[in-house]
């Protein structure tokens, strides 16, 4: 045994020796499982110093190889308890790199911990000081808290600034020890002869969980913040500030002054930074500081004689502060340093100054904004480049559009956006695109021209990332074709081979939209001298009053779009048009396109396009293919009578015409906005079990595979159901085809469609934007079924801007208002200290003339504890250091009496803390002045 | 406060990696990783500051600084100030370089211990204890002295068998131990 032992510790291979070993290797994994193997055996061994050097190189593997040392536990705890302190080192080491509060060893080490910080050798305090610091669980901040107040007051001041910092841990793990070692804490404070860098340190830590508890040591922070020389402290005593100052308006003005000196005085960056930094967060309300701050950001930090990047990057990062305070004149103010910092090779800058510039973003100035910002987006990197456009989306859109006033110019810059080829924003443009196309009816024409533009694009088809685009794109042309200068064109567009490329969703909303285009040139080629001849009793009774306003509103289109007025002159050229391929637009609007030949080469072109797609195996797909086809099959049955009888068309004497009618009536009707909420407002009629219609759905369609899409699963249950059911009705009742298309359509875009509030609020008109509100707040109006959607498109045009609808509620997603759940930790924290601070202060309110204070609160804890009563202002006053020292002695010693029967007498504090914190509570909250006066 | 410190070379290697919260393993070595991801990609003279929020949580930063084949990275929260930290990468390798004239690599690779030691004594438990590094080689220079004389103490007293007075809860398991290494001591 002796053998071996002395053997082992021989060869050994100590740390550098391992080191060196792993740099020698290729493949360090094969080198590291041997080591350890080593080190297994190594660690079991029974002389100390060989099991300490195992331990410290299985700590260095576990540190820079990531190896586990879990195992290993005990074996630290071991090596920990060594009476060398070189051993003992290596142990705390390996315990603070590799325990954690729930490594069960821990339970262990409370008494080798208590052993050690009472040590006399400062070092060995250190040491446990340090290993609590990181690992310190509830247990053993509870066990250790006397042994820690003891060393707060240490002679030695490398063990006393380590004890302060230890605090942090142990107030946060157990609040409790706040009672006893809160005054020793606010005593490193305020000591004249040491560094209260840890003690402020904490303080800062403290405050930012819970500012509100620290106002009464207002006064100390002063203290610090005008007698301090240190920079690092300076810092910390500012953070303590800007969160102290919000809370109370008049420590804010009494701070102003010393913060201004610093300024003027300092020539260390950090510490200016800082100032500019507490300015700009929480005194903006004290112009002289702030313009004094706004002057030392553009000389420290703006100014490109220094060319430090981390400068200029915090100096803009101060100023977006100030611009999203309502300071915009600071950043107006450095406009030409944002504007060039754009092009800044430090991506850090870059940012910030993107930040800045769409700060700036007002009414007037977007246009001449945003043009530079693609300009910009243009020349950068794609991760820059989408952050542009991105915050160019996202600023005009904010507060539904409000900085836009010509909408025309800002869908044509959606467009210009859309062509970038780095874009990949595609979500957030299709949904503006739909958004606008809804809310702004005027804009309407030119969503359809940008929409052309990027559909007749064939090179578009191919970039994943346009697809949501060109999805809105192609719902916008097919819901208003009517505003198209040439729908056959379009129709190609649709029909492209090139859209095979496209997801089946996204081709889905093309085929529908085919559908609409192609209902549309059918009705336009047959239907309007049939909806002039058919009389209006042939309607359903509750559409009649529709129809009539339908017909009205198409009287006054038909002047651009009755095909009948110049039919005859104008076909030759759009067939020639059709012919070369290359349609020109312009041409179409005067000339009627709508002839023979080239509804007949649509319907062709269709036919080919779509046949293959009926047996696609996307079920939307399939579906939406089927349904135009059906259509184009009925159509080619009746469409030779209708053309021999051409100069006296009857239409209401063949089918077809009907079901267009229908359709077209259908898809002509107006969508608007829905607010969020509005379904949640439709009560559930009565006798209507969704819950369990819905179960048994499920048994009958489970084995169907549905849409992919999540959100339209609701939807789509009932869909598959209707489209088994409209496959056998098709033939035989067309006007239930068109009801059901109609309703899926509503389904499909079910979000875009607005009930019926605007008629029931009596406006025929957008209401402008603020006006809204009321108009909608009345909830009865939202239960009208969405059908009955509106049909005035008549607008008011005194507004320069057109009128964007806008919903009173709903239009933000819901915002998580609830506040997140304080730890309880934390609010025993902040109670223990408010009972310390708050509590004295408030007892001793009447003696507020007295603002020195430790003394006085040190005398006060201790009345506290023992129940005397409450001494009086001139104890305070006599009372000196050494003998509040003693009562801590006293305190102390009383303590340790109790030691048996604190369990019991332990609860019982906590009642009584518990119930002084409520009153604390209530007292802080009637009595705010806890700062003494002196101060304010 | 401060959550992080991490030392590693421009390869990517760690040379120093402490949490001042616990992490786990596997995490650590992804945090190491996705560091370097960030700090290689970057160029030369821009800002040293990288938000870590999707690390490290809310309003968390790093600030790192490359010296030579090596890279430097504290991680803090919203409580340090950013210059501040700058200053204080620049006082810990300061310190280095004192305490082994003309700091390399090799350095920090052969003297984990050590650094660990510079380290604690200016970062405590996240918390910044000092920002003078000739205060803080004081500590470290009587620190090695310590374990100087021990390691001496030691190669005279060889074998004197394990003589501290072993706590309860240790002594328990531990007594067979030391009874063996008596007999050790013994043949």
């Amino acid at each position: 045994m002796a053998g071996s032992s002395i053997m082992e510790s021989f060869f050994q291979r100590s740390l550098d020796d391992l080191i060196k070993g792993l740099r020698l290797q290729v493949t360090e994994y094969n080198f590291i499982s041997k080591s350890l193997e080593e080190i297994k055996r190594e660690i079991k061994s029974t002389d100390i110093q060989t099991k300490s050097i195992a331990l410290e190189k299985l700590t260095y593997l576990n540190s820079i190889h990531s190896v586990d040392m879990i195992w290993a536990s005990f074996h630290v705890v071991e090596v920990m308890s060594s009476t060398k302190f070189i051993h003992k080192k290596i142990g705390y080491l390996a315990a603070s790199q590799s325990f954690n509060e729930s490594t069960d060893v821990i339970l262990l080490i409370t008494n080798q911990l208590r052993k050690d910080l009472n040590s006399s050798n400062q070092f060995e305090a250190g040491l446990a000081l340090e290993c609590l610091a990181v690992i310190g669980n509830t247990d053993l901040a509870r066990d250790l808290t006397p042994e820690i107040f003891t060393l707060l007051s240490s002679s030695k001041e490398f063990v006393r600034k380590k004890a302060v910092a230890v605090i942090l841990r142990v107030f946060n793990k157990y609040p409790d020890a706040v009672r006893v070692s809160f005054k020793r804490l606010v005593e490193n404070l305020e000591s004249v002869n040491s560094d209260p860098t840890a003690a402020i340190g904490v303080f800062c830590e403290l405050c930012s969980k819970d500012p509100r508890s620290y106002l009464p040591l207002a006064p100390e922070f002063y203290k610090i913040l005008v007698d301090s020389k240190n920079n690092w402290v300076l810092i910390k005593v500012l953070k303590v500030f800007s969160k102290l100052a919000p809370l109370e308006p008049r420590l804010a003005k009494r701070i102003v002054d010393p913060i201004g000196e610093h300024m003027k005085r300092t020539s260390s960056k950090s510490l200016m930074f800082e100032c500019i930094r507490t300015v700009v967060t929480c005194l903006t309300d004290y112009e002289v500081i702030l313009k004094l701050a706004v002057e030392k950001i553009r000389d420290c930090f703006l100014s490109d004689n220094d060319d430090d990047p981390n400068l200029k990057y915090l100096g803009l990062q101060v100023l977006s502060i100030l611009g999203s305070k309502q300071h915009l004149w600071a950043v107006v103010e450095n406009k030409e340093f944002v504007i060039k910092s754009l092009s800044d090779l430090d991506p850090n800058i870059k940012f910030e100054s993107l930040r800045l510039v769409m700060e700036m973003v007002s009414e007037g100035n977007v246009a001449e904004i945003t043009h530079y910002l693609v300009g910009a987006a243009l020349k950068s990197d794609p991760e820059f480049c989408n952050e542009i456009l991105g915050s160019i989306l996202m600023t005009c859109s904010r507060n539904v559009y409000k900085v836009i006033v010509d909408f025309d110019w800002y869908v044509s810059l959606l467009g210009d956006i859309s062509r970038n080829p780095h874009c990949q924003k595609g979500e957030e443009i299709e949904r503006q695109l739909v958004d606008i196309c809804l809310r702004v009816a005027e804009v309407r024409p030119e969503i359809v021209r940008v929409a052309r533009d990027l559909l007749i694009d064939p090179a578009l088809l191919s970039n994943p990332y346009m697809h949501r685009i060109l999805r809105a794109a192609v719902w916008v042309s097919g819901e208003h074709i009517e505003l198209s200068r040439n729908p056959f064109e379009l129709m190609e567009a649709l029909l492209q081979p090139r859209t095979n490329l496209l997801p089946p969703l996204v081709r889905a909303v093309y085929i529908q939209s085919a559908f609409k285009v192609l209902v549309f040139c059918l009705y336009s080629y047959l239907g309007p001298k049939e909806v002039i001849l058919t009389p209006v009793g042939d309607l359903a009774p509750e559409e009649s009053a529709e129809a009539s306003e339908q017909e009205a509103s198409f009287s006054e289109g038909d002047e651009y779009f009755d095909p009948r007025m110049k039919r005859s002159g104008a076909g030759h050229t759009w067939d020639r048009n059709i012919d070369n391929g290359q349609a020109s637009s312009s041409a179409s609007l005067e000339n009627d396109p709508f002839t023979h030949e080239s509804i007949f080469n649509m319907l062709n072109m269709i036919k080919m396009a779509l046949g293959p797609l009926s047996g696609s195996d996307e079920v939307e797909v399939q579906e939406r293919a089927g349904n135009v086809l059906g259509l184009i099959d009925l159509m080619e049955q009746e469409l030779p009578g209708l053309l021999v009888r051409e100069g006296s068309l009857r239409g209401e004497e063949f089918q077809g015409v009907k079901v267009l009618d229908l359709l077209q009536n259908a898809f002509s009707k107006e969508l608007g906005p829905v607010s969020l909420s509005a379904q949640q407002r439709v009560p559930v009629p009565e006798g209507l079990l969704l819950k369990e219609n819905l179960s048994e759905l499920e048994t009958v369609c489970g084995d169907i595979n549905l849409t992919p899409s999540s959100s339209f699963s609701l939807g789509s249950v009932l869909f598959v159901e209707r489209h088994n059911s409209q496959q056998t009705e098709k033939e035989s009742e067309p006007s239930s085809e068109s009801t059901s298309l109609l309703s899926e359509h509503r389904k499909r875009h079910g979000l875009y469609y607005l009930s019926a509030d605007k008629n029931g609020s009596g406006s025929n008109d957008y209401p402008p934007v603020n006006e809204l509100s009321n108009a909608i707040d009345g909830a009865q109006d939202l239960l009208r079924l969405p059908g009955q959607s509106v049909d005035s498109k008549k607008k008011s045009t005194t507004k320069r801007r057109p009128v964007v609808v806008r919903l009173d509620d709903g239009e933000e997603a819901p915002v998580s208002g609830v506040q997140k759940p304080k730890d309880s930790k934390d609010d025993i924290l902040s109670g223990a200290i408010r009972n310390i601070l708050l509590g004295d202060e408030t007892k001793h309110m009447s003696s507020q003339s007295n603002p020195s204070n430790t003394e006085k609160r040190n005398g006060k804890e201790v009345s506290l504890d023992t129940g005397h009563v409450p001494q009086s202002k001139d104890m305070g006053e006599i009372e000196n250091p050494s003998t509040s020292i003693s009562q801590h002695g006293n305190e102390r010693r009383r303590r340790s009496k109790k030691k048996d029967g604190e369990e019991s007498s332990h609860k019982e504090k906590q009642k009584s803390h518990r119930q002084g914190r409520s009153k604390t509570r209530q007292t802080a909250e009637i009595q705010s002045p806890v700062i003494p006066d002196f101060l304010l | 406060m401060i959550e992080a410190v991490v030392v590693m070379n421009t390869q990517g290697k760690p040379r120093l990696t402490k949490f001042y919260n616990y992490v786990p393993m596997e995490k650590q070595q992804e945090i190491v990783r996705s560091i370097y991801g960030v700090l290689c990609s970057r160029a030369e003279n821009v800002s040293n500051f990288i938000k870590a929020d999707s690390i490290f949580g809310p309003e968390t930063r790093l600030v790192y600084k490359h010296y030579a084949t090596l890279y430097i990275v504290f991680v803090f929260d919203s409580s340090e100030n950013e210059l501040a930290m700058l200053d204080l990468i620049q006082v810990f390798v300061e310190t280095l370089d004192k305490c082994f004239k003309n700091v390399c690599e090799l350095d920090v690779v052969f003297n984990f211990s050590k650094i660990h030691t510079i380290l604690n004594e200016i970062i405590f438990g996240g918390q910044v204890l000092e920002t003078s590094s000739t205060e803080v080689m004081k500590a470290v220079e009587e620190i090695t002295k310590l374990e100087k004389a021990e390691v001496k103490h030691k190669l005279i007293t060889e074998n004197e068998g394990v003589s501290g007075r072993f706590e309860l809860e240790v002594h328990l398991v531990l007594s067979h131990t030391r009874s063996e290494k008596c007999s050790t001591v013994m043949a």
